[in-house]
C-alpha cells in the first residue's frame, strides 16, 4: 500500500528523497479521509519552507486541510496538473498527484520520519480509534 | 396571542409529556437571581390594526408630499408592482439560506440568474449572490484586492461616496491597510497628476467610483492602464446601477463593487439594499460571499447548489475570506425580477430617460443667474451645481415649498459649501423640475 | 424498494412545473415593462456622454413578457420549502413565523419611500421608529446603549469587538486575543480576525459548557474578551455565566455575548443582568424578520455605558421630543455601513415587538416547551450526547444510526420526503454527526407530533432499510446534486454559447 522508499509524517504527508531533491504529497489515508478533492492550493516556486510549516491547502466540498512540509527546503517545482485535475489526488495520491518538489536544506532531514512499516502501523491504529 | 398556535390545555399536556410540573421547571438552569421577577416594560401588546395605526402615524411625520432631488447613493426609480408581489410569496419570503439544495431550487436558480445579470451589467465574468450593500461591498472588494496582490497600500478617490470611504476606514484600521486619498480636477474626475507613480508601484488597488459622488463619469480604461502599469488592481464602485443601461460597463476593472438599490429596491431610509461584487474568473477563490453554481443530480437533471463554500466563515472560520454570512437574497431576487421585466430594451430606455431629464433640469437651473455647473466631466442623472449662496440656506427655504433640494456637498467636502448635488430620475415630472427652478430663482432674487 | 412510507403523514405528491432559466425564454422584441412617455426633449447618449462612455446592447440580456416573468418566478417559488408551509427546524436559525402585518407596514408610503439623506426634520417618523426599537431592545436585553447600524449578526460581532478594542485602546493597551469556545458559530473567529485580534479556542467541558477552571488559566493581560453564545449552540444555558464574567472582569477583559439564541431568554432573563458587557442580536432570528432565502438581516449591538462614546456614527439623539442624528462623535469607531442600517428590517422587528409587548415571555416559553417536547419524543430513538436540560433547541447525534451506515445528512434528506425541512446537520462542531433541532414557538402540538413521528419512522427505516434513507430524498424535483463537480469545474453564470447544452 505505502511505498517502501517513501517517508511519512503523522499529518499524513509523504516525501520521496532523491539526492538533494524531495518530492512531497499526501497519503492514500489522507485522501480517503478528505473525500473528493476539489481544489489544491500550492506555494510559488522559490518559496522557502521550514519543516512543519504549511505549504498549502487541499479542499473537499466542505473542508479545508492544511498540508505541512515534512522537511525544510526551497520549492523548485509544483505539480501544475492539479489546478485543472484535483481529482488526481483521489486517484493516484502516491504517484501522479505529487504536490511539490523541494531542494532540501538538510539532506538527511527525512530520515527522522516514519518509514512505510511504521506509518502503516500508525494508520491502522488511527482506523481502530475511528471505528471504536 | 395570535401568533402562538397553542391552547393552555395543550401546553399543560405537553408539560406532562415532558415530565415537568410547570414551565418554570424548564428554565431551572438559569440561576434564580437572574430570572426576571416582573414583566418587561414594553409597549403593547398591540392588535394588527393598532400596529398599522402606529406606523401610519410615523409615515405622516416624514416627507410625504415632498418632491425630492436627492440621489447621492440612493435613487427613486419606477418599480413595477410585480417584483414585490413575487417576493412576498411565502416560498421566497420565509425560506432559509438554500443549504438544502433539493428543497431550495427556486432560490438557487434565482441566485444563479442574479449572478448572470450582474455579470452582464458590469461586463465582468463572475458575481456573487450579493453583499449587504454598496458600502460594505466596496470595503470587501478592497480587502479582496489586498489578498490578491499581497499589498497593503490603497489609493482611493475623494469622489467615492463619503460614507463608503468611512466604512472602508473603519475596516482598514485594524487590518494594517494604508489608505491614501486622491483628489479631483476641474472636470470632477480623478486627478491623475496627483498619483505618485512610485507610491502606486507598491499599491494593492486604485479605488474609484463611476458615476462618482459628484455625478461625473470616470475614464475607466485610462485609470485601469495606470493601475495595471503598477501592478495594482482597479476597484470600481458603482452607486447608481441604472447608469449601466447606457454607460459603458467597467469591464477593465479587476473588481466591481455595486449598490443594487436602483434595480427595483425601495429607498426605505437606508436599507435593506443589495450589494454586488463582480470580478474576473481567476479571482473567484478570493471573492467573499455566497455563490450558486450549476450542476446535475445522479440522473443528469440540471440543478443548482451553493458552491466554493470553503472560502466562507462556517468552514474556514478565522481564515475565511470574510466574516460575512448573510447575503441580501430577497432583494437580489427583487432586482432579478425587476431586470427581467425591464429587459434589454427597457433597461436602455430607463437610462436614457434619466439622462434626458437630468440634462433638461441642468439646462433649466443654469438659466438662473449665478447658478452654474461645477464640473465639466460627463454626467448621468446627477450633476453638481455651484450657487451664489450656501446650499444649506437655499434648502431651508425650498423645504417650506415642500421641495427637498440639492444635497449640500459641504457636509462631506468643507471647501464646497456653495455646491450642491442634484439628482433627477425618470420619476421626476417636468413640472416639478420647473417648480424647483422657479423656487431657486425666487430665493436667489431675494436680498440676503 | 418502496419509497413511499405509510408513515409519511404530512406530505403528499403533487405536480410541480418544469422551468428553464429566464435567459432561455428570451426572444428579441419581447418586453415586460413600459415607461410613461418622456416629457422633456430626448437626448442622444453618444452625443451627451461621448462615444467612449456609451455601451453597446447587452448580449444575452433577457427579453420576456410580464406573464412569462410571473410564471417563471412563481414556478421557481414552488420548488422551495418555507416556514409558511410547515416546521423549519433548523437549529441555531430560529425559523419562526414572519408576521404578514410586518410586510404591510414596511411598504407604507412615507416609510418605504424615504431617502436616508433627507433632513432630520422631515424624517422624524423614521427616527422615532428607530428610537422606539432601541428602547425595546435595551429593555429586553438589560443593556444601556445601542447601535442599530450593523447589517447582520456577523457585522454586529465585528462592531462589538471594535467597541471593546476602542475602549481598551483608550486605557492604553488594546490587548491581543479573543477567546472563543469550540462550540461557537464560524462567524465569531472570522470577525475576531477583522477586528485585529488573534483567536484562541477554548474547549468545552464534558457537559458542553465552558470550563471555568480552564478559562481561569487562559485569561491574562493579553485577553480582550471572551465571545460566548448563551444558551450555547447545544441549547444549554451557561449556568456559571456570572462566574465567567467575573473571571474576565477581574483581569480587565470583557464578556461578549452572541445573541443568536436570544429566543430562549427574552422575557425570562437579561444578558445585562448576568454580566454581559457587549452583545449583538440577530433580528432575523428572535425578532421574526424574514430570512428571505438568505437575507437581509440586521445585527444591532447593545453595550454597557462605558462603551457608549465609541458607538458607530451617527448616533440617534433625542432633544425635547425631536430626533436628530449626531455625526460629531470624536471617540466613535467610525461607520460600519452607509446610512442608519437596514431600516426596513428594523421596522419589522419593532412591529413584532409591539405585537407581543411584555407577552414576549410567552413566545420564549412556548419555544422552550416545544424543544423539550421534541427532545422527550426522540429520546431513546436518537443518541443524546449532552444530557443537561435543553432550552430552545435539542442536539442529538447520529451515533445509533451510524451503526447501520446512516448519517445525520441521510436522515436530514429523508426528512424532506416526510414533508419537513431538515434540521441543522454539520453544527455544532463539538457534536460529531449532530442533529440540531430548533422548532421555535411557532409550531403547534400537532406539528411537533408529526415531526416526532417522522423522526421515529426514519430511525426505524435506518435500521431496517438503511439504503432507503441513504439515497433520500426520493420525492423532490432533483435528487442529491453533484457538489463535487460543482466545485471542481464551477459554472457560476449562464452564457449564451452554452445555453444549448444547459437546457438539456
Amino acid at each position: 500500500m505505502y511505498p517502501a522508499d517513501y517517508r511519512y509524517t503523522k499529518d499524513h504527508e509523504w516525501i520521496k528523497v532523491a539526492g538533494d531533491t524531495g518530492t512531497i504529497g499526501i497519503t492514500d489515508y489522507a485522501q480517503h479521509e478528505l473525500g473528493d478533492v476539489v481544489f489544491v492550493e500550492l506555494p510559488k516556486v522559490g518559496t522557502t519552507l521550514k519543516a512543519g510549516q504549511s505549504l498549502g491547502t487541499v479542499e473537499s466540498v466542505k473542508a479545508v486541510s492544511e498540508i505541512y512540509c515534512p522537511v525544510s527546503g526551497e520549492v523548485t517545482e509544483i505539480n501544475s496538473a492539479l489546478a485543472k485535475t484535483p481529482e488526481l489526488i483521489n486517484q493516484d495520491p502516491h504517484g501522479a498527484a505529487w504536490l511539490i518538489k523541494l531542494k532540501l536544506a538538510v539532506e538527511k532531514d527525512a530520515d527522522a520520519l516514519m518509514d512505510a512499516a511504521a506509518y502503516q502501523a500508525y494508520v491502522t491504529e488511527k482506523q481502530k480509534e475511528h471505528s471504536a | 396571542m395570535r401568533y402562538l398556535p397553542k391552547s393552555d390545555s395543550e401546553r399543560k399536556e405537553m408539560l406532562r409529556a415532558i415530565g415537568a410540573n410547570s414551565i418554570e421547571d424548564l428554565f431551572s438552569t438559569i440561576p434564580e437571581r437572574f430570572r426576571l421577577k416582573h414583566p418587561l416594560h414594553l409597549p403593547g401588546p398591540l392588535s394588527e390594526a393598532e400596529i398599522i395605526q402606529y406606523f401610519q402615524a410615523r409615515a405622516e411625520e416624514n416627507a410625504r408630499g415632498y418632491t425630492s432631488f436627492l440621489g447621492a447613493g440612493v435613487y427613486q426609480h419606477l418599480r413595477s408592482v410585480v417584483p414585490d408581489a413575487i417576493i412576498q410569496r411565502g416560498e421566497f419570503l420565509t425560506s432559509y439560506t438554500p443549504y438544502q439544495a433539493e428543497i431550495s431550487q427556486g432560490t438557487l436558480a434565482a441566485i444563479f440568474e442574479f449572478q448572470t445579470l450582474m455579470c452582464q451589467l458590469t461586463g465582468q465574468e463572475v458575481a456573487n449572490a450579493s453583499m449587504y450593500d454598496g458600502s460594505t461591498a466596496l470595503t470587501e472588494a478592497v480587502l479582496m484586492a489586498e489578498r490578491l496582490t499581497d499589498r497593503r497600500h490603497v489609493f482611493i478617490a475623494r469622489t467615492v461616496h463619503p460614507e463608503y470611504r468611512q466604512v472602508l476606514q473603519t475596516y482598514a484600521k485594524h487590518l494594517g491597510l494604508e489608505l491614501s486619498e486622491v483628489g479631483f480636477t476641474a472636470s470632477g474626475q480623478l486627478d491623475v497628476a496627483a498619483l505618485d507613480p512610485r507610491a502606486l508601484a507598491g499599491a494593492a488597488a486604485l479605488v474609484v467610483q463611476s458615476p462618482n459622488f459628484l455625478g461625473v463619469l470616470e475614464n475607466l480604461p485610462a485609470l485601469a492602464e495606470i493601475a495595471h502599469g503598477s501592478g495594482a488592481l482597479l476597484v470600481t464602485g458603482i452607486a447608481e446601477a441604472v447608469s449601466l443601461g447606457t454607460v459603458r460597463p467597467p469591464a477593465e476593472a479587476d473588481i466591481v463593487a455595486m449598490e443594487g438599490q436602483s434595480l427595483g429596491v425601495a429607498p426605505s431610509y437606508g436599507g435593506p439594499y443589495v450589494g454586488v461584487i463582480a470580478t474576473r474568473e481567476k479571482n473567484v477563490r478570493q471573492m467573499p460571499g455566497r455563490l450558486a453554481g450549476q450542476t446535475t443530480d445522479a440522473q443528469g437533471r440540471r440543478g443548482f447548489v451553493l458552491t466554493l463554500a470553503t472560502r466562507e466563515q462556517h468552514i474556514r472560520r478565522e481564515k475565511a475570506t470574510s466574516n460575512i454570512c448573510t447575503n441580501e437574497a430577497l432583494f437580489a431576487l427583487a432586482a432579478t425580477i425587476h431586470l427581467c421585466l425591464l429587459g434589454k430594451q427597457g433597461l436602455r430606455e430607463v437610462a436614457e430617460q434619466n439622462l434626458a431629464k437630468a440634462r433638461f433640469a441642468q439646462a433649466e437651473l443654469e438659466k438662473i443667474p449665478g447658478v452654474k455647473r461645477a464640473f465639466s466631466g460627463p454626467t448621468f442623472n446627477e450633476f453638481t451645481l455651484e450657487f451664489p449662496r450656501s446650499v444649506k440656506l437655499i434648502n431651508a427655504e425650498l423645504l417650506r415649498e415642500k421641495i427637498i433640494g440639492p444635497l449640500p456637498l459641504g457636509q462631506s467636502y468643507p471647501d464646497q459649501t456653495k455646491r450642491g448635488l442634484v439628482c433627477v430620475t425618470e420619476t421626476m415630472p417636468r413640472t416639478e423640475i420647473e417648480r424647483l427652478a422657479a423656487a431657486i430663482r425666487r430665493i436667489l432674487e431675494k436680498p440676503v | 424498494m418502496s419509497q413511499e412510507s405509510s408513515r409519511i403523514k404530512k406530505a403528499g405528491r403533487h405536480i410541480s412545473q418544469n422551468e428553464g432559466l429566464i435567459f432561455e425564454k428570451s426572444a428579441p422584441g419581447k418586453r415586460g415593462f413600459e415607461l410613461p412617455p418622456l416629457d422633456v426633449p430626448p437626448v442622444d447618449a453618444t452625443k451627451a456622454l461621448g462615444a467612449a462612455y456609451v455601451r453597446d446592447a447587452i448580449e444575452g440580456f433577457p427579453e420576456v413578457s410580464e406573464i412569462e416573468v410571473i410564471r417563471h418566478f412563481t414556478r421557481l417559488s414552488t420548488w422551495n420549502y418555507a416556514i409558511d408551509l410547515g416546521m423549519y427546524p433548523l437549529g441555531s436559525c430560529t425559523m419562526k413565523y414572519n408576521p404578514r402585518v410586518n410586510e404591510f407596514v414596511a411598504r407604507l408610503d412615507g416609510l418605504a419611500s424615504e431617502h436616508p439623506s433627507q433632513p432630520a426634520n422631515v424624517a422624524q417618523g423614521c427616527l422615532r421608529i428607530l428610537s422606539d426599537l432601541q428602547k425595546c431592545l435595551l429593555e429586553i436585553t438589560g443593556m444601556d446603549a445601542i447601535t442599530l447600524q450593523p447589517s447582520a449578526g456577523a457585522q454586529g460581532e465585528l462592531t462589538g469587538l471594535l467597541l471593546i478594542r476602542a475602549l481598551l485602546e483608550s486605557q492604553g493597551n488594546p490587548r491581543k486575543k479573543v477567546l472563543i469556545p469550540d462550540s461557537a458559530h464560524g462567524t465569531n473567529p472570522a470577525s475576531v480576525v477583522i477586528a485585529g485580534y488573534e483567536v484562541q479556542n477554548i474547549k468545552s467541558n464534558a457537559h458542553g459548557q465552558i470550563d471555568t477552571d480552564h478559562l481561569r488559566e487562559f485569561v491574562d493581560n493579553d485577553t480582550a474578551a471572551l465571545m460566548v453564545t448563551n444558551p450555547s449552540t447545544i441549547g444549554v444555558f451557561e449556568e456559571r455565566i456570572a462566574e465567567i464574567a467575573e473571571i474576565l472582569h477581574s483581569r480587565g477583559a470583557f464578556l461578549y455575548m452572541d445573541g443568536a439564541n436570544m429566543n430562549a431568554l427574552a422575557g425570562i432573563t437579561r444578558p445585562g443582568d448576568f454580566g454581559v458587557d457587549v452583545m449583538h442580536l440577530n433580528l432575523h432570528k428572535t425578532f421574526s424578520t424574514p430570512h428571505g432565502g438568505g437575507g437581509p438581516g440586521a445585527g444591532p449591538v447593545m453595550v454597557k455605558t462605558i462603551f457608549e462614546p465609541y458607538l458607530p456614527v451617527p448616533v440617534l439623539i433625542e432633544k425635547d421630543g425631536r430626533f436628530a442624528l449626531d455625526q460629531n462623535r470624536p471617540r466613535s469607531i467610525g461607520r460600519v455601513r452607509a446610512y442608519c442600517g437596514n431600516f426596513g428590517v428594523l421596522l419589522r422587528a419593532l412591529a413584532y415587538t409591539l405585537a407581543y409587548g411584555p407577552g414576549i415571555r410567552q413566545a420564549t416559553e412556548d419555544a422552550v416547551l416545544n424543544a423539550n417536547y421534541i427532545r422527550k419524543g426522540l429520546e431513546g430513538h436518537f443518541d443524546l450526547p449532552y444530557k443537561l436540560p435543553s432550552m430552545h433547541e435539542a442536539v442529538f447525534s447520529d451515533a445509533r444510526q451510524k451503526k447501520h451506515g446512516v448519517n445525520t445528512m441521510d436522515i436530514a434528506k429523508r426528512l424532506i420526503d416526510y414533508g419537513f425541512h431538515p434540521y441543522t446537520t454539520a453544527f455544532p462542531l463539538i457534536v460529531p454527526g449532530a442533529l440540531m433541532i430548533e422548532p421555535t414557538e411557532s409550531e403547534s402540538k400537532e406539528e411537533c407530533d408529526l415531526f416526532i413521528d417522522a423522526m421515529r419512522a426514519i430511525a426505524e427505516e435506518a435500521e431496517k432499510n438503511p439504503q432507503l434513507v441513504k439515497t433520500a430524498p426520493h420525492s423532490t424535483r432533483v435528487g442529491r446534486l453533484d457538489e463535487v463537480a460543482a466545485a471542481r469545474k464551477p459554472v457560476l453564470r449562464w452564457k449564451p454559447s452554452t445555453s444549448g447544452e444547459a437546457a438539456d
